[in-house]
């Protein structure tokens, strides 16, 4: 049922959190509610249900927190096969998170039906094109891959495909996908895509993101960086004119869900930042060619993208920059740093004079739904970065996260990027190709020197690192990595949460509890959430679900009161 | 909107664009809803299960439990065995349900996974609790479509209990007559269900995911919500007086292994949407012992009345149709009943059969239509930009074409995930038909209006 009003805000001051917040440090947790279930017990009740073993396995990936002392979670392993997981595949990660969006490339999966089928409009990418410039996203393109074609092979058919597909739309790009039964029996997509290429004279290049490789959504972000990495980026120069301004950026890990990255393109306008790409939301494909024409890499999902930062860095010596445009102060916050990593007194001007002037607009609906919301928990168990940067948001509106955790994350989004050389690679991942990269002996041109990185970090800009979701988590906070359904619905239970953020397979779960979703991966409706704009509409967003008067419908009359007198 | 899509067709022969269809396995996971107390499961991927789950969900707007083998690299090169038994073992001993319904997908289908013999290796081992049921269908994701899948899940639901009972009477006076409703919604097994119980008939649906798919809000998650084919109604299938089919490729298989376990008879009959083949599908339950009654005359009455009424709008309409192959065929009837000239009829699915079945139905208009088995969406904008239409009538895919061509559009089939109330109203049955009739009327008029000058906008209609 939907828990009381709390009435407990007292505890803590936005106008404090919000101070705090200005300089560039850790964000703050806000306090958890003083009846906040003890996570110590509730960890341990949490795999009661399970076989021993699967409780035993299953106990690694759930934590109290200690954002002091961050504990050591398991994170990116394989699933228990009939848990009832909230995870994809790895194709869903390579074509529909990262290649989806981009809205001029021909992506043609190569499997039966269903794959491109489901990821076909679902992730509710949006675009604007440029008049006269392809747009495919309406479109989804597949072999369609039926019994002839498992027991003889489907390159023909796939190399037929690509040749249709060309003469239809001469496109300038087409991309394939692997799915599960191609890598089975031995089509070879990099082959056939080879041939295309030669015969027609664009670009077509293939992923082997078979369903089945990694244990999520996880492995087909690393294949599709890779695949974007190996030939795509670097392929075509800014041109000059748009190279005057050295201020320029690539948002990587925005999927423009919702107009996110639109909202992102307004503010970077008004500040006088020049976006070159975004991996990979409102994009086309010679913007990401161009990438490596900006001075840095803002990494937003570092989940899906972080391979891609490095491999530039090393390559083309831009540097990278974790940033979080998911709250009003978190985007403050990002900006100030885009700002001092440019080291340019105009844009630092600037930056502030947007900060404030958005704010002003912002800040009386923020303490407007903060009155009504303020210290009411939240749960979010979605995604590999959502779950983190959205806590923010709640932040912004007083709201404490009693527990969060991740779909398909590795234990650095948990950790930190401190976490990274312990990280052993297991054997359901190490198949995953690591790309061997150096410095392009035309193309390198460090963008800052290691002192001047140092510096930087002395700032509080901190280039190349993140903190993990622990860090900004309250002490005692429960952590569940790839959280099963009977974990999430126990949690729902002992926490009686105001909303618990997800994803679509648990939205009416949660709401037969009598408990608010808001649906975190593609929002089901509305956004954007990002930036100034999308903070106001993710604060009135969650005062309207918080306080809908549906939930005071859901018990009949009768099973409480006696009846009207007519 | 769908710039790209050129007027001219060019024939495709490996390409497809904007499908029409999808795979087998939703189809059945949908089907395994309607057994009460059942989980569903999906050996293969576990993208494939979240995948169905996340579609199903946005359909229904209702919870769509289901686990998956989770298989990854090495189960795919050493064989799915251990995951489905680590998968059941978990699925009893955390859900406990009563019976899990297995599916397969290409994945585990193309490495030959043997699922009744992984079946009967969790039976030995006591992984499965004996007073518990496993059944499986094959669903291999590269054929068919997820309305084959659909068929096949409820074809396994009678191959795994049905069997031949002497005695037809039980359970009081009334006869029994089963019904494998199609890929329908839970407001069309409810109203199946309502018709069969009105002329007198103790009808057990199954799948039946009414109550199930359509659960109340309570505050309370119930898991296995109360609705459901009991696993009690399958075994006693063979009881009944018969078994209707609705739909020939949804539910053929399954009346037809209900009639080969338990000896009782199967009745194939369409779909029953739109006036004519729910008079066929009344017919066939009065033959099997129903009475047509006042009642149901009355409603049917009611139909016919709302059609006298609308005709002048009805009448002569160019429509297109696009869907799953039962519900367009039964569509594409009922159209021709109003007066409409259904135009472009396309279905996804494949099967020889529809071509037939809808040159049949349009008769002297099909020379004049263009009729599309195993075809795509690209291809029907492409016959609608050729020839345009007046109506559009499909699942939520079509909005980009109705949008693209400014043509009136009515959802109807599966999936519908930008509208709700679909769930909880029929589209089947007179109930159905008057539905339909009074949405396609609305969505005409409500263009007439919008196009209408000034002088011409009228109050009365």
């Amino acid at each position: 049922m939907n828990p009381d009003p709390m009435t407990e805000l007292d505890q803590i001051s936005a106008a404090q959190l919000a101070v705090a917040n200005r300089e560039l440090g850790p964000e703050l947790a806000v306090p958890l509610p003083r009846d906040t279930p003890d996570g110590a017990a509730l960890a341990t009740a949490l795999v009661e249900s399970y076989p021993p073993k699967v409780g035993r396995k299953r106990s690694k990936h759930i934590r109290v927190n200690d954002p002091s002392t961050i504990p050591t979670i398991e994170a990116n392993s394989r699933t228990v096969p009939g848990i009832i997981t909230q995870r994809g595949c790895c194709y869903a990660g390579c074509k529909g998170v990262v290649l989806g969006p981009v809205t001029d490339i021909v992506h043609i999966v190569h499997g039966p039906v269903g794959c491109s089928y489901y990821s076909w409009m679902t992730r509710r990418n949006q675009a604007i094109v440029p008049e006269g410039e392809a747009n495919y996203l309406p479109y989804t393109f597949t072999t369609d891959m039926t019994e002839n074609e498992i027991i003889f092979g489907g390159e023909k058919k796939l190399l037929a495909a690509i040749r249709e597909a060309y003469e239809l739309l001469h496109p300038k790009a087409i991309a394939v996908f692997a799915t599960c039964p191609v890598g089975l029996i031995g089509d070879d997509v990099h082959a056939v895509a080879a041939q295309a290429r030669e015969e027609l004279g664009i670009n077509v290049f293939g992923f082997s993101c078979e369903g089945y490789k990694g244990v999520s959504q996880s492995a087909g972000h690393h294949i599709a960086n890779n695949g974007l990495f190996k030939h795509v980026v670097g392929t075509e120069q800014l041109p000059d004119e748009l190279k005057v301004n050295p201020i320029r950026v690539n948002l990587l890990g925005e999927y423009n869900i919702g107009g996110d990255a639109f909202e992102l393109e307004r503010v970077f306008a008004r500040c006088g930042i020049e976006l070159v790409s975004t991996f990979s939301g409102n994009a086309q494909y010679s913007d990401l060619a161009r990438s490596a024409d900006a001075n840095l890499n803002l990494v937003m999902c570092h989940r899906s993208i972080n391979y891609m930062a490095e491999m530039m860095e090393t390559k083309y010596g831009i540097p990278w920059l974790k940033v979080n445009f998911i709250g009003a102060e978190a985007t403050a916050k990002s900006l100030r740093k885009i700002a001092r990593y440019f080291d340019d007194a105009v844009l630092i001007d600037r930056v502030e004079q947007v900060i404030a002037e958005e704010l002003a607009a912002l800040e009386p609906v923020r303490a407007e739904v903060l009155s009504r919301v303020g210290g009411k928990p939240v749960m979010l168990y979605v995604g590999g970065s959502r779950a983190h940067h959205y806590q923010s948001l709640f932040a912004d509106i007083g709201m404490p996260v009693v527990a969060a955790g991740y779909e398909f994350a590795h234990r650095d989004d948990y950790e930190g990027s401190v976490v990274m050389p312990t990280i052993t690679v297991d054997a359901d991942s190490k198949n995953i190709e690591e790309l061997t990269v150096a410095a392009d002996p035309d193309a390198y041109e460090q963008r800052k020197s290691p002192d001047e990185i140092a510096e930087l970090a002395e700032r509080g800009v901190r280039l190349g690192e993140y903190d993990g979701m622990m860090a900004q988590m309250a002490k005692g906070a429960m952590v569940v990595d790839d959280i099963s359904h009977a974990e999430l619905e126990r949690l729902i239970a002992e926490y009686q949460p105001a909303v618990v953020c997800s994803g679509i397979k648990d939205k009416y779960v949660i709401e037969k509890m009598g408990v608010p979703c808001k649906q975190l991966h593609n929002y089901d409706s509305g956004g954007p959430y990002a930036g100034f704009k999308g903070a106001i509409n993710f604060y009135t967003e969650i005062d309207r679900m918080v306080n809908a008067q549906v939930w005071r419908l859901v018990t009949p009359p009768w099973a409480t009161a006696p009846a009207p007198v007519g | 909107m769908l710039d790209h899509t050129p007027t001219p067709v060019m024939e495709r022969t490996a390409l497809r664009i904007n499908p029409a269809k999808t795979c087998q396995p939703i189809g059945a996971l949908y089907a395994a809803l309607g057994i009460h107390r059942c989980l569903p499961y999906s050996h293969g991927s576990q993208g494939c299960c979240s995948y169905h789950r996340s579609h199903l969900t946005r359909h229904f707007r209702e919870p769509v439990m289901a686990a998956t083998s989770s298989f990854t690299e090495g189960a795919s090169v050493f064989g799915g065995q251990p995951n489905l038994l680590q998968g059941l073992a978990t699925v009893f001993t955390t859900y406990d349900p009563d019976i899990v319904a297995v599916h397969t997908t290409c994945l585990s289908e193309t490495i030959g996974d043997d699922i009744p013999q992984i079946v009967g290796e969790a039976r030995r081992q006591e992984i499965i609790p004996a007073s518990k049921h496993v059944i499986h269908a094959n669903t291999p994701s590269y054929s068919g479509s997820h309305v084959v899948g659909f068929a096949n899940m409820a074809a396994a639901m009678a191959k795994a209990f049905a069997t031949p009972i002497e005695s037809k009477k039980r359970g009081g006076d009334r006869a029994q007559i089963n019904i494998v409703p199609g890929f329908v919604d839970p407001s069309d097994m409810r109203e199946l269900r309502r018709l069969a119980e009105a002329t007198g008939l103790r009808p057990v649906l199954f799948p039946d995911t009414s109550g199930v798919m359509d659960a109340p809000q309570t505050g309370h998650h119930q898991f296995y919500p109360d609705g459901g084919t009991t696993i009690e109604q399958l075994q006693n299938l063979g009881r009944a007086e018969a078994t209707l089919g609705l739909g020939y490729w949804a539910s053929r298989p399954a009346a037809v292994a209900v009639e080969d376990k338990s000896g009782v008879p199967r009745e194939l009959l369409d779909l029953p949407i739109g006036i004519s083949a729910t008079d066929r599908f009344l017919q066939v339950l009065a033959r099997r012992g129903g009475a047509i009654g006042a009642d149901l005359e009355a409603e049917r009455g009611r139909l016919v009345d709302l059609i006298v009424d609308v005709q002048q709008h009805l009448h002569g309409v160019k429509v297109a149709i696009f869907g799953d192959p039962d519900h367009v065929l039964a569509l594409t009837e009922f159209c021709r009943d109003l007066g409409m000239h259904p135009v472009h009829v396309l279905t996804g699915t494949p099967g020889k059969r529809f071509v037939a079945e809808a040159t049949r139905i349009l008769g002297d208009k099909a020379p004049h239509s263009n009729i599309g088995g195993e075809k795509d969406l690209f291809l029907l904008h492409q016959w609608i930009k050729n020839e345009p239409v007046d109506l559009l009538l499909g699942n939520s895919y079509g909005k980009h074409i109705a949008r693209a061509e400014d043509i009136p559009f009515v959802r109807v089939g599966w999936p519908i995930l930008d509208r709700a109330g679909h769930s909880l109203l029929p589209t089947l049955g007179y109930a159905g038909a008057i539905r339909l009739v009074s949405r396609m009327t609305d969505a005409l008029l409500d263009r007439r209006d919008r196009d209408a000058p000034d002088h011409e906008f009228e109050l009365v209609m």
